[in-house]
C-alpha cells in the first residue's frame, strides 16, 4: 500500500488544520496570559468561578461546547446575529468559526501552563525592579513574561496540538465543509463514513501523528532552549 | 533628612517606630522579629502602614492622614535585600543597568565605571547571577541600587546569608560606599559587629518599638 498519496482534498485539509490551530493560539494567549496572571496573582470576589469556567471546555462533553457556541455565536443567535448585523463577523459554518471552537476547547490547557511557570516566580523580584523604578506594566513586560516563556511555549504548544486534534465541538459548530471547516479529524471521520475509505484516512492518521509528535518535540526543544537561556546556561 | 513616624499591625505582632535618619549610615539594630525589616519594606513602598507619615528630604512619600502614598517605583529608594534578588534571566551587566534603564537616565560609563570599581565586579559583568557567589551576588545588588541613582539607600541584613569569611569580604565595601557613595543609608542589622563598622548612628528596636537612638557607642 502506498501511504502517502495525497489527494487535493487532503491537503487542503491539513493546511486548513494547520491554519486553524496556529490562530486560534495566537488568539488564544493574550487572552490565556491575562487570565492565568489574574489567577496566580490576584485574589478577588469570584475567583474559583473564573477558574471553573476556564476549565470548562477540559470536561464538557465537547459537542455541548460546541452547541453552546451554535446557540450563542450561530447566524441566528443573540449574540452572532449582533456581530454579524454590526461588524460584518460571521462565524458560523466559517473557518473562523472553527478558530473560536478550537481555541475554547484548547483555552484550558494553555491557562494551566502559563499559570503555573507565573506561580513559580518569586514576587519578590518584581518588588526588586520597582525599587529600581519600574512601574507594573515595565515590571511585568521585563521580569514576569520573560521569566514566564518556557509555560508560555509549552502552553503554546499544548493548546495548539489540542486545537489540531479538536473534532467534536468543531463540527457541531461549525460543520464539516470541506476547504472551509474540514480539518484533518473531520476528513478522517468522513473518509471512515464511506466504503473503501479507509486506505485514504489511514494516510490522513499517519500526517496527524506526525504533526503532533513534531509540536511535542518542538516544544520539549524551545522549552528547554528558554530555560537554559533563562538561567544562562 | 529622613523622618519616620509609622504604626502598622500585622497579625500579633504590632509595630510603631518613630525615628529620623540624617545623612551617613543608620543602622536599625535588633533581634529578629523586632520589625525591622518590616520598617524598610514601608519606607521603600513595598508595605504600607496603618497609620502615620514618612518623609525624605522635603518630600512626603507616606502620609494616611493626607491619603499620600507615594508608589515604589517613584520613591527612589534603593533597596539591597537579603537575598540579593538579582534578575536571573539578565546578565550583571543588564541588572546593573535595569535601574538608569527604567528611570530613562541617560548612559553614563563614567558612574557605571565608578560603581563597577568600588564594587570590584568588572569581571563579573557577563556573568549570569546563578553563576555568581553569595558575596558577589550581593555585591552586585549593591550595585544595582547604587546605579539607579537613589536618594537613600535600604540594606536589609545584606550580610545575613553569608558566612563569616565572606562578611568580612564584602564589609570593606560597605565601608567605601559610606565614605565614597554620598547616598544616606539604612543598615538592617542584628549583628552589633557590622552595625559597629558601618553605622554613624544607630536606631535600637525590640518587638515593635524604638528602644534607643543615639551614635554608635549605644552598643558598647
Amino acid at each position: 500500500m502506498n501511504v502517502l498519496t495525497l489527494t487535493d482534498q487532503d491537503l487542503t485539509a491539513i493546511l486548513l488544520s494547520l491554519r486553524i490551530a496556529s490562530v486560534a493560539t495566537l488568539v488564544a494567549l493574550p487572552f490565556g496570559i491575562a487570565i492565568a496572571l489574574l489567577l496566580a496573582r490576584r485574589d478577588f470576589w469570584g475567583k474559583s468561578l473564573v477558574d471553573a469556567l476556564v476549565h470548562l471546555p477540559l470536561v464538557l462533553p465537547p459537542v455541548v461546547t460546541g452547541y453552546l457556541l451554535l446557540i450563542t455565536l450561530g447566524r441566528n443567535a443573540p449574540v452572532g446575529a449582533f456581530l454579524a448585523d454590526h461588524f460584518g463577523i460571521i462565524f458560523a459554518f466559517r473557518w473562523t468559526g472553527a478558530v473560536i471552537s478550537c481555541g475554547v476547547m484548547a483555552f484550558p490547557l494553555m491557562v494551566r501552563a502559563i499559570r503555573l511557570s507565573i506561580e513559580a516566580i518569586d514576587r519578590r523580584l518584581e518588588d526588586a525592579a520597582s525599587t529600581l523604578g519600574a512601574n507594573r506594566i515595565w515590571a511585568f513586560i521585563t521580569i514576569t513574561l520573560p521569566l514566564a516563556l518556557p509555560g508560555i511555549i509549552v502552553g503554546c504548544m499544548l493548546a495548539f496540538a489540542r486545537a489540531l486534534g479538536e473534532f467534536g465541538a468543531t463540527i457541531t459548530f461549525v460543520s464539516n465543509i470541506p476547504g472551509e471547516t474540514q480539518t484533518i479529524s473531520a476528513a478522517i471521520y468522513t473518509l471512515t463514513q464511506v466504503p473503501g475509505g479507509d486506505a485514504a484516512a489511514l494516510q490522513l492518521v499517519v500526517v496527524a501523528v506526525i504533526i503532533s509528535l513534531a509540536a511535542l518535540v518542538a516544544s520539549e526543544w524551545l522549552a528547554r532552549r528558554a530555560t537554559a537561556r533563562l538561567h544562562g546556561a | 533628612m529622613l523622618s519616620v513616624d509609622i504604626e502598622k499591625q500585622l497579625g500579633e505582632f504590632s509595630l510603631k517606630a518613630a525615628f529620623e535618619a540624617a545623612g551617613g549610615a543608620t543602622a536599625l539594630f535588633g533581634p529578629s522579629g523586632a520589625g525591622k525589616t518590616s520598617i524598610i519594606s514601608m519606607i521603600a513602598g513595598l508595605m504600607r502602614p496603618d497609620r502615620g507619615h514618612i518623609r525624605l528630604d522635603d518630600q512626603t512619600l507616606f502620609d494616611a492622614a493626607a491619603r499620600i502614598d507615594v508608589p515604589a517605583w517613584r520613591r527612589r529608594i534603593g533597596c539591597v535585600f537579603q537575598e540579593g534578588r538579582l534578575f536571573p534571566h539578565l546578565s550583571v551587566r543588564h541588572n546593573l543597568d535595569y535601574g538608569r534603564w527604567m528611570s530613562g537616565i541617560a548612559e553614563d560609563a563614567k558612574t557605571l565605571d565608578h560603581v563597577v570599581h568600588l564594587l570590584d565586579i568588572g569581571h563579573l559583568l557577563d556573568r549570569r547571577p546563578g553563576k555568581l557567589s553569595g558575596g558577589e551576588r550581593q555585591r552586585v545588588a549593591v550595585g544595582r541600587a547604587l546605579l539607579a541613582r537613589p536618594r537613600l539607600l535600604l540594606l536589609d541584613e545584606p550580610l545575613a546569608s553569608l558566612d563569616a569569611a565572606r562578611k568580612r569580604d564584602i564589609l570593606p565595601y560597605l565601608e567605601r560606599l559610606r565614605d565614597e557613595a554620598r547616598v544616606p543609608m539604612i543598615y538592617v542589622s542584628h549583628e552589633p559587629g557590622d552595625v559597629k563598622r558601618i553605622a554613624n548612628h544607630v536606631v535600637m528596636l525590640d518587638r515593635g518599638r524604638v528602644t534607643a537612638r543615639d551614635g554608635v557607642d549605644l552598643l558598647t
